[in-house]
């Protein structure tokens, strides 16, 4: 298997540009190594489809389109290697069976004890706890220990107080894929709930008593509001065809205590398509501003994603304003609902806007839940027809969040983007499989996402982070203003460096932020020095500048014996100034004096640049945020 | 003074004021010659509100006389895209305010306008006008001193009443030559320096379209001029704005292009860059699309890309990264010009300079280069500006041909951070500025309109206020680290950006 091939160009696919190397394919990688030594490494999980194109005079290409939106196009030179390359590719790229995949030969150098400490790291029965649940309302129930009731949703589980075993059975039975309802997340501030589940199997009349009597149990829980609301997040259309099925929504004459209501998120299908549009449209050279904006209205991407955010803000509305409890469902659940429901979260938990909150969220929410990760990435050889970039839109929508407030978020969209490259990777063991129930299987061999990610996670910090930013501004109240949603580049061209800011703010406000921090406690220390040694400096000084004479001297190298000794107890880099300055007065050296004073003269300057540096950063941000609460302001 | 006659009420009580970001206020409304005051009289907001009246583009009133309630509204459109409701109480009041802003607001003579009457404890007018003068900036560039001069021949604006008094032009051509160049030139811009690239020791020119009309006319003075800046090397591109069917048909009315045959070694490129009316037009889509509350993303972008702001940007920025390209990849010296070389031309040749330019990308440098490249020379701001986006008045010479420029500076900060000294909120204060000023920078058509009405010597320079040390850390970028190498941008659309400044309730946080 392990192939090397010397001469191979690799084109980049919107300039003329080519650089020439050396491709070599490994068990698990394609490596490209450019002449100038920098490469290019492509895991074969991110591989979607490889083309061989028709011979050309400079030989035979191929072009690798890859599921983290890398589209390679290389050129090799004699056709046989291309399609040796090719073949191998092939076979590779279609693994049958989890053991084939990347987390069960990934090998982090970590013993057994460390892999196992990474699983712990995330501890759902914890975030329900920091939430508030269980309580006087909500409890844990066991009747999924087994998964007997559920077999995609994880063992434990927390319903109202009043549902009774026979209610939750009886529920789920009447239930798509037995996903009953059950709490997500709950808002502690007015007790109220948001709650998932699947659709009813209520066909055109059929109804089910313990559905309607769990749905009254979760409107008693909440003491502020006399109903719930049932948010179907699909379009009604699609909702009203299922019932042809014997599924479809709650009929609200059924269900006594309910306000239901229709969002109208497309389904994976459409999602799927779109998201080809849109990448065929960003995707084609010398492309005009024209088709570019026709070419993403028409992917009809923004507007999906949109739709996602007003499903999430108005969720959030129901709970923060109205105190009302929320049940989102779609068809089986784990779809839109993941979607509505994780975003819903971010918006009314500040908790959930740092790394470690997000990392919760998605273990919550899609990974416990059951969002199906092998389907919808195309983790396995499977149904076509089953993929869709569900989770990628969550991300994308993410980071229309992240642009609006860029103060609220602890992390960068490096994170969203590595979450994403692994989702697909593989790699790791968390977004493996389907439901919980496989992945119990497969954690036993394979490491932890989130142990990598919060081990790493100083590259994912977002400069602009402000932690006060959740206390005044617990809830977002995100713009709708359509011109706020915008092509995430990032993503979707990532690879593509020509597209790019040809310079990153990123890494320089990173490195002026800790620069300024070392001047800050520089600053700390030098006030603290300036407070205790002021009297003896003085009096050295002037004993320094009376004493010519060798006795005086003496007396001078004693007393600085003395204070050298506290200096290196204190490492206190002043009080060397200071000695140094009366020193050389002493012995006449005019020259050092001037020195260490243009020495510290010009620190002070560094240190009064950097404050200003700091300030106007804050400014500036200050302005970003301003601006997004005014909007929001006038808007109301 | 004559603008009591407009205003025959001067004060109305009890008058609500609505803007955006701020809570519906209760004060007393003043008018005077030049401003809106507005004056909250509980006291808690210190400072009144003021609105110059030159700032407003559209008045609309709505008023309601009933027995019981006798009021009216009006909504106020301004210029810097900011839109204000004023209920006042009283349908008189109301419709007299409407009247007097109406007819205050329109006033046209230059020396009436507020730049006359301002006057800031912090300037003074002995300061000097503008930062540099043609002289001072040719002295600063000394190894031009050999191959180039200034000419005086422009010292009584008779050559050409656009230009200023004083161009920089190749040594080996006399004042005579130029005079005879100038006449074949629409008015009178006949070809000079505003770039000289150290490295290679190539220029940046621009001038108007040579007047060759329908019988291929011929200038020797003219083609002189040219072949001496060329001189030595063997090529020199001519980037005309115009397409080449546009530059074709400007022969019919007296214009046109240089031909092949005539002028060896140029050659010539089009690129095609709207302006005027076109322009204009896209504007008011523009804002028309960032207003729509519909909420609806494909509306939106397909009102995005019905205005064809982002395209006049692309092209923009593509082009000026042409002329780049042949002056620092290739070596070879570029003349751009379109028809009048008023507006396009500028256009091209100031983002050039940005793109090659380091000194450019400085707050004070880029200040210099607008001052150069439009105010000296000749950008007819007060007919290009007089109305914006809202205004109901026929179009006739308006083209936000510097907001483009400006939307254009701003995609090159995006795509460079780092690389430009100053930040987004100069560029919002200067497209407010130059729309309806305290200043008299952006007043009049050219230098010569300017000495006439004493702009220079009445009003004070709003590039020399903004270089005051509180305005210039405003207005600087703290990431600021200055690059020798010139900035590429990517034209790819997808490299572009929309910029939410557009919209109405964005607009005003320049004013923070």
């Amino acid at each position: 298997l392990e192939h090397s091939d010397k001469q191979v160009r690799m084109l980049d696919r919107f300039s003329n540009k080519s650089t020439s190397g050396t491709l070599h394919l490994t068990a698990t990688h394609l490596i490209f190594v450019e002449s100038n030594a920098a490469v290019t490494t492509i895991l074969h999980h991110h591989i979607a489809s490889v083309e061989k194109l028709s011979l050309t005079t400079n030989g035979c290409p191929l072009v690798i389109q890859c599921r983290n939106f890398r589209v390679v196009h290389f050129v090799v030179q004699k056709e046989r290697d291309c399609h040796d390359i090719y073949s191998s590719l092939l076979r590779l790229l279609r693994p049958v069976s989890y053991e084939e995949l990347y987390a069960f030969s990934y090998n982090p150098k970590q013993n057994d004890q460390q892999r196992e400490e990474g699983w712990q790291l995330i501890d759902l029965g914890a975030e329900f706890e920091r939430m508030g649940v269980p309580c006087d309302q909500w409890q844990l129930t066991d009747v999924n220990r087994d998964y007997k009731i559920c077999d995609t949703y994880p063992r434990d589980l927390y319903v109202p107080i009043t549902a009774s075993k026979p209610i939750i059975v009886g529920s789920s039975k009447f239930r798509s894929k037995g996903r009953f309802p059950v709490l997500t997340y709950f808002y502690q501030e007015k007790k109220a709930a948001v709650c998932r589940c699947s659709q009813p199997l209520s066909g055109f009349s059929a109804r089910c008593l313990e559905d309607e009597s769990m749905l009254q149990a979760i409107s008693k829980a909440n003491h502020n509001s006399r109903f719930v609301y049932v948010m179907d997040t699909r379009p009604k259309l699609n909702a009203m065809a299922n019932r042809a099925a014997g599924k479809g929504y709650e009929n609200e004459d059924n269900y006594s205590n309910i306000r239901f209501q229709f969002v109208g998120i497309e389904n994976i299908h459409v999602m799927r398509s779109s998201l080809q549009k849109l990448l065929e449209v960003v995707g084609s050279r010398s492309l005009s501003a024209s088709d570019y904006l026709l070419g993403l209205e028409s992917s009809g991407w923004l507007r999906h994603v949109k739709a996602v955010v007003d499903a999430a803000i108005c969720l959030t509305k129901a709970v923060t304003v109205e105190g009302a409890s929320v049940l989102v469902h779609c068809s089986d659940g784990w779809d839109r609902t993941a979607q509505v429901c994780s975003l819903g979260a971010l918006l009314m938990d500040p908790y959930y806007r740092t790394i470690k909150g997000f990392m919760v969220l998605i273990e919550k929410d899609w990974i416990s839940f059951g969002h199906k990760f092998a389907d919808r990435c195309d983790q396995l050889d499977g149904d076509p027809k089953e993929v869709s970039p569900v989770f990628t839109q969550f991300l994308d929508c993410v980071w229309q969040l992240t642009e609006q407030f860029p103060q609220a978020f602890e992390f960068s969209e490096w994170l969203l983007l590595q979450i994403h490259e692994h989702v697909h990777s593989c790699q790791y063991g968390n977004l493996l499989a389907n439901n919980q129930r496989q992945r119990e299987e497969l954690k036993d061999r394979t490491h932890s996402l989130w142990a990598f990610l919060l081990s790493e996670q100083q590259n994912y910090v977002n400069p602009a982070y402000c932690p006060g930013h959740a206390e005044t501004h617990p809830v977002l109240e995100p713009s709708t203003l359509p011109c706020h949603f915008k092509f995430w580049r990032n993503m979707y061209l990532q690879f593509d460096r020509s597209m790019h800011p040809r310079q990153s703010i990123l890494k320089n406000v990173l490195t002026l932020k800790e620069n300024n921090r070392q001047l800050e406690d520089t600053v700390k220390e030098l006030e603290a020095v300036s407070n205790l040694s002021c009297l003896p400096v003085c009096l050295l000084v002037c004993l320094s500048l009376h004493s010519r004479s060798l006795f005086h001297s003496l007396i001078l190298a004693m007393s600085l014996s003395v204070c050298l000794l506290v200096l290196i107890l204190s490492h206190y880099l002043t009080l060397l100034f200071s000695f140094w300055v009366s020193w050389s007065l002493s012995h006449g050296l005019c020259l050092n004096v001037s020195a260490s004073c243009s020495v510290s003269l010009s620190l002070s300057v560094s240190v009064q640049k950097f404050f200003n540096l700091k300030a106007l950063f804050a400014r500036e941000i200050c302005l970003i945020t301003c601006q997004n609460q005014n909007s929001q302001k006038y808007k109301i | 003074m004559e603008f009591s006659e407009h205003i025959k009420t001067a004060n109305v009580e009890d008058v609500v004021l609505r803007r955006p970001f701020y809570q519906p206020t209760k004060g007393t409304l003043c008018v005077t010659g030049h401003h809106l005051i507005f004056s909250n009289r509980g006291g808690d907001s210190a400072r009144p509100f003021l609105l110059l009246l030159r700032n407003i583009d559209a008045i609309e009133k709505s008023v309601e006389n009933l027995p019981s309630v006798s009021s009216g509204t009006i909504t106020l459109k301004c210029k810097d895209l900011c839109v204000l409701q004023l209920d006042i109480p009283g349908m008189e009041e109301c419709l007299n305010i409407a009247s007097s802003i109406e007819s205050l607001s329109s006033l046209e003579t230059v020396s009436e306008m507020y730049p006359f009457f301002y006057r800031p404890p912090f300037l003074s007018l002995q300061d000097q006008w503008g930062l540099s003068s043609t002289e001072q900036h040719y002295a600063q560039m000394k190894e031009i001193h050999d191959g180039w001069r200034v000419s005086q021949v422009n010292r009584d604006y008779s050559v050409s009443p656009s230009y200023p008094p004083a161009v920089i032009v190749p040594h080996s051509i006399d004042d005579e030559t130029l005079v005879k160049a100038a006449r074949f030139r629409q008015g009178g811009r006949f070809p000079v320096l505003c770039y000289y690239h150290r490295e290679t020791g190539t220029v940046i020119m621009r001038s108007s379209q040579p007047l060759s009309g329908a019988n291929r006319k011929r200038c020797r003075e003219d083609e002189l001029l040219l072949q001496a800046v060329i001189d030595g090397s063997e090529l020199g591109y001519i980037i005309d704005t115009r397409s080449s069917q546009q530059a074709q048909q400007a022969r019919m009315t007296g214009g046109g292009f240089e031909s092949k045959s005539c002028y060896r070694g140029w050659k010539r490129l089009h690129r095609q860059l709207e302006k005027g009316k076109v322009l204009q037009e896209s504007l008011i889509k523009l804002v028309e699309a960032c207003g729509d509350q519909s909420h609806s993303v494909d509306r939106w972008l397909s009102k995005l890309e019905n205005s064809k702001w982002l395209s006049h940007v692309q092209t923009a920025l593509s082009t000026a990264g042409l002329v780049a390209e042949c002056v620092e990849r290739d070596g070879h010296s570029v003349l751009v010009h379109g028809s009048e070389g008023t507006d396009t031309s500028l256009l091209v040749s100031s983002l050039a300079q940005l793109i090659l330019d380091p000194d450019s990308r400085t707050l004070a440098g880029f200040l210099g280069l607008l001052e150069r490249e439009w105010v000296q020379a000749g950008h007819p701001f007060q007919q290009r500006c007089a109305h914006s986006a809202y205004s109901h008045v026929r179009l006739r010479h308006e083209a936000p041909v510097f907001v483009l420029l400006l939307d254009c500076v701003w995609q090159l900060a995006r795509q460079f951070p780092l690389a430009m000294g100053f930040s987004e909120p100069l560029l919002l204060r200067l497209a407010k500025e130059v729309y309806a000023s305290d200043y008299g920078t952006f007043l009049c058509n050219s230098d010569q309109e300017r000495c006439v009405t004493g702009v220079k010597e009445r009003t004070h320079c709003l590039f020399q206020s903004l270089l005051r040390a509180n305005e210039r850390q405003h207005y600087s970028n703290p990431l600021y680290e200055r690059t020798e190498l010139a900035i590429w941008p990517s034209i790819q659309p997808p490299s572009l950006q929309w910029t939410c400044a557009f919209s109405p309730i964005q607009w005003p946080f320049d004013m923070c």
